[in-house]
């Protein structure tokens, strides 16, 4: 009877019937599904003032798409650097891990340099507003600078995130058994990077 | 407890998703001369497919069980169904401007 107990104690812990992984991985799936939502209202929203609009600009004519298609480039680039971090983790290769979430930290931190220099330039130079634009709509700011700080948010948020389990990990206590930790904070990252692919589309190409 | 799947090529889905991208610029290229609503569906196309390759390799979706899909595609369904309930409205807003704008150019003359 206490065995069966035992047994079942631990099934609970980690083998239920929705995740084979741990309750943490659960978690954070219904979090980013929560979270994917956010963003998928702030597009459709983007959608409806941009068809409601008679003058709404083209974007490609006013953000260009060679800093965002770079900014592309490095979120996915900070992606596969983040599953070779989780693989190092995984077979116990502690220089791999450090390394590897290290880079996953630069792309991001990268990232956001581009997007502070980008808003500058856009706000400085252009003379995109939040509330003014001079090329049309002033939607046009108001939907940009909402849909990209939401994400830029969430990018500053994932590379403290992945700071903190750098330093919590730099010791090896994040190897093998403990790598569930990292594969969830994984999740995380790979969400922001998923969401920057619909953004640079919504925002930036069409 | 992580990584009980064998691990995927992820050196190949990270080629795929750089060939993806290039596509996409390429496409919104003006000097390619593409139509609009063929545009459109092309990059939308291309995006879905670089999202779902982060979601079933680097986010291991593919290697889970069904339950964890079906959280993930919730808010795809979710968002499909707000974006085709705010279409009437984006039809009678598109509608409303192209009033006033014949309007203003009445005014005009």
């Amino acid at each position: 009877m206490s065995e069966a107990v035992a047994t079942h104690t631990a099934a609970e812990a980690y083998e239920t019937p929705l995740t084979p992984e741990s309750w943490g991985k659960l978690g954070m799936w219904i979090f980013l599904a929560g979270d994917a939502m956010s963003f998928g209202t702030l597009l459709a929203a983007y959608g409806a003032a941009r068809f409601g609009s008679g003058d709404w600009p083209v974007p490609a004519n006013i953000l260009g798409v060679g800093l965002s298609g770079f900014m592309t480039f490095l979120l996915i680039c900070s992606s596969v650097a983040m599953v070779w971090g989780l693989s190092a983790a995984v077979h116990r290769d502690l220089a791999g891990y450090r390394k590897w979430i290290g880079l996953t930290i630069v792309g991001g931190v990268l990232f956001l340099c581009l997007q502070a220099y980008e808003w500058n330039e856009f706000i400085f130079h252009k003379g995109l507003g939040f509330s003014s634009n001079p090329y049309g709509a002033p939607l046009f700011g108001t939907t940009f600078f909402i849909i990209t700080g939401f994400h830029g948010m969430h990018v500053t948020g994932g590379v403290i995130y992945l700071l903190c389990i750098l330093i919590k990990g730099w010791n090896g206590s994040l190897l093998g058994d403990n790598a569930y930790i990292v594969e969830i904070t994984g999740l995380y990252w790979h969400f922001v990077d998923l969401v920057w692919i619909m953004v640079f589309t919504f925002i930036y190409l069409l | 407890m992580a990584e009980q799947h064998s691990e995927p090529n992820y050196g190949g889905v990270w080629w795929w998703l750089l060939v993806l991208t290039i596509a996409e610029v390429l496409v919104a290229m003006p000097w390619l001369g593409i139509a609009h609503m063929p545009k459109v569906i092309l990059l939308v196309g291309l995006a879905l497919s670089k999202a779902s390759l982060v979601a079933l390799y680097f986010m291991h979706l593919r290697f889970e069980r069904g339950t964890l899909l079906v959280i993930a595609s919730t808010p795809l369904i979710i968002c499909a169904f707000l974006l085709f309930m705010l279409m009437p409205d984006q039809g009678g807003m598109e509608r409303t401007s192209e009033i006033r704008a014949e309007k203003a150019q009445s005014s005009g003359h």
